[in-house]
């Protein structure tokens, strides 16, 4: 099979043709000699069929950002057929350093200039014949967003492809890259003789935009407005699809499942039910907020915004070793942690990257929200009941700084925070629903397995052995309980709510269901009994506890396949049970102290 | 000499010196800064924040820590 690379520098628009190219067929997959994730598709070619791989985006060839180092490595390990080379026409005058870079190893080339449109706008003009005989490679003017010029530019990938040539040697490459070259000239020249650009641009729309939206004063309000919009959306929209959801699959489970498993005996039904059916139900509950998180990401990100949210949030961020881009899925985190987690991926830097998964999970999520509600209506009065809340939302912010300010040695990033403000741009559509696909079927994949044993576990901990009644305290989830009594009562936690814990491990969802079938109760006698058996210190510690452990299955399996690292995975669990522990234990001792 | 933090906002410069090892060199000169190329800087984010500069056709964001090491002169 033939096997053609995408290259170009970061906002050039080169996923988007990738995108425009493979359809909804792109997997991502591992590559021999680097250790990131790569997306590829398999494409026809004139009756070839060749693997189109999306490289990542980079500045130069012979840089050390990570980024830069996946691409050589990939080059130095993989033998590829051709190389389709992505510019952005309005940056021509910069970008060609990576053309010539390209030349150099004598890899066969395709030079697509893509948003020619934008080059138009911005009164260059590039002579596309003359340059492509000066690059002696052909050159195509496209616009990946609209498809312009798109059949041009695979009619001459198509006609490299089939002259058949033999593919490149990974190890002369190798040797190549490490010669160094006179490239800045040549570029000079080239731009002087095939490019002309205005000395000055027009005063652009861009412009005007970023007047307003990173105004000294304006431009945090209107930054917070627009995040605090976007949730709004995503939740206000995704809340009646996964009541949809569950009802249709509560509908399953009543009208066909039950049924069917009427006279098996009880562990099977149980086993097949609660166990391997909830934990599909856990899954799919994650899939319409996953969908529009990315959907409204993929705006966010194409439209230019990210970057200047990076802009406005970088000089409080850096004091924590992140950087602004990370605030904006720390402050996701406050809806779902799990697609929070997978947006980290736009940040380049994995010590960054890591110390941001680290964060995330602290954040309240809105599952952690209707734990809080219950246990605040059961034990607080209407006026006490926003100032807890306000509390708990306080004590996430904290908790999230602490651990960046902790951890911020650990993962140090080496990159420079340099960043390209690309011009304000309209995703479009097809781009956009794309993206929400692609995440989703990831989640999926990566998922689905871990949440569903997870489920199962917690299930049989909380079913045997069969001769006590489940979810009670002579279940191994009561055993474990009471296991770690010593360890639980000194921040007012009893046997019955631990067991409601372990439930919590698996889903927040679920841990006022779990108490209902703990304490055999439903509304507002389950109420009743929760505000008799314990008082309002014990339930603040059980809130505390509950707001800083694992959130949740998916959460873990996201931070388990997104850092692929299984210590880094534990790291996060053990650290965000300690620290649960030692702030329940600070308040409960302490207010007991103060004679509460 | 002056270093790009100084330059104040709107002021036409242009880089005399990069003093920088030898990946921020890398990343520098990638996107654009050399020595020679005329530059200006657009906004300042407020709290010792990042600047934004405008490079020819490009606008990049970067900390006043790598600012620093870019030395220009004004003419």
């Amino acid at each position: 099979m033939k096997r053609i690379a995408l290259l170009g520098m970061p906002n050039t628009g080169k996923s988007t043709l990738f995108n425009r190219i493979s359809g909804a067929s792109a997997r991502v997959g591992n590559w021999p000699g680097i250790t990131v994730d790569l997306a590829s598709a398999k494409i026809l070619l004139g009756g070839h069929i060749a693997q189109l791989i999306d490289l990542p985006g980079i500045y130069d060839l012979h840089g050390f950002s990570e980024d830069e180092q996946v691409v050589r490595h990939f080059l130095e390990n993989n033998a590829i057929d051709l190389v389709v080379i992505v510019l952005n026409s309005a940056q021509i005058d910069r970008q060609l350093s990576l053309v010539l870079q390209i030349k150099k190893l004598n890899l066969p080339a395709v030079l697509a200039l893509n948003m020619s449109d934008e080059a138009k706008h911005a009164g260059i003009t590039i002579d596309t014949e003359s340059l492509t005989t000066a690059l002696n490679m052909p050159v195509v003017a496209i616009s990946a967003k609209y498809g312009d010029g798109l059949p041009k530019a695979l009619q001459a990938a198509t006609q490299i492809i089939s002259q058949n040539k033999t593919a490149t040697n990974p190890q002369e490459i190798a040797q190549l890259l490490q010669e160094d070259s006179q490239i800045e000239r040549e570029m000079e020249t080239l731009v002087a003789r095939h490019v002309q650009i205005p000395a000055t641009l027009s005063d652009s729309t861009t412009d005007k935009i970023d007047r307003v939206l990173l105004h000294k004063w304006l431009g945090l309000p209107l930054f917070f407005a627009a995040m605090f919009l976007l949730f709004q959306f995503i939740f206000t929209a995704g809340k009646p699809l996964q009541d949809g959801l569950a009802w249709l699959l509560e509908m399953v489970r009543s009208s066909a499942l039950e049924p069917l498993f009427a006279n098996a005996p009880a562990w099977l039904s149980g086993l097949m039910l609660d166990g391997i059916y909830n934990g599909v139900t856990t899954v799919a509950a994650f899939v319409p907020i996953i969908i529009l998180f990315f959907i409204v990401m993929a705006m966010v990100e194409d439209s230019g915004y990210l970057s200047r949210a990076a802009f406005l949030m970088d000089a409080l961020m850096a004091k924590m070793g992140l950087d602004g881009r990370g605030f904006v899925m720390m402050l996701m985190g406050f809806g779902c942690n799990v697609p929070a987690l997978m947006g980290t991926r736009i940040m380049r830097s994995r010590p960054m990257r890591l110390l941001t998964m680290l964060v995330i999970p602290l954040s309240l999520c809105s599952a952690r929200l209707q734990v809080f509600i219950f246990m605040i209506t059961a034990l607080f009065t209407a006026q006490q009941a926003p100032i807890v809340l306000f509390a708990l939302y306080v004590m996430s912010f904290a908790t999230m700084f602490l651990t960046a300010i902790l951890f911020q040695g650990q993962y140090k990033n080496a990159e420079p925070f340099l960043l390209e403000l690309p011009p304000y741009r309209f995703p479009t559509a097809r781009q956009i629903l794309l993206r929400g696909w692609q995440e989703v079927r990831h989640f999926l994949n990566r998922a689905t397995k871990f949440i569903i044993i997870g489920v199962v576990l917690v299930w049989a901990l909380t079913h045997f052995p069969t001769d006590v009644p489940p979810a009670s305290t002579g279940t191994y989830a009561g055993q474990i309980g009471a296991f770690f009594a010593p360890v639980l009562a000194p921040i007012g936690i009893d046997n019955q709510f631990a067991i409601a814990l372990i439930f919590g491990f698996v889903a927040k969802e679920i841990v006022v269901g779990s108490l209902a079938v703990i304490f055999g109760l439903q509304g507002d006698a389950l109420t009743a009994q929760v505000a008799m058996q314990i008082d309002w210190v014990q339930a603040m510690s059980f809130m505390l506890f509950t707001l800083i452990y694992t959130p949740c299955l998916s959460t873990v399996a996201t931070l388990k396949s997104e850092s692929k690292s299984t210590a880094y995975m534990w790291l996060s669990i053990v650290w965000s049970l300690a620290l649960a522990w030692v702030v329940s234990f600070i308040f409960y001792q302490g207010a007991r102290a103060l004679g509460y | 000499m002056q270093s790009l933090t100084q330059l104040a906002i709107g002021q036409p410069a242009t880089i005399s010196a990069i003093e920088a090892d030898e990946s921020l060199f890398h990343r520098l000169s990638a996107l654009g800064f050399r020595v020679g190329k005329p530059l200006s800087i657009i906004r300042r984010a407020n709290f010792n924040g990042p600047l934004q500069v405008r490079l020819g056709t490009t606008d990049i964001i970067l900390r006043t820590a790598e600012a620093a090491r870019i030395h220009i002169s004004t003419s």
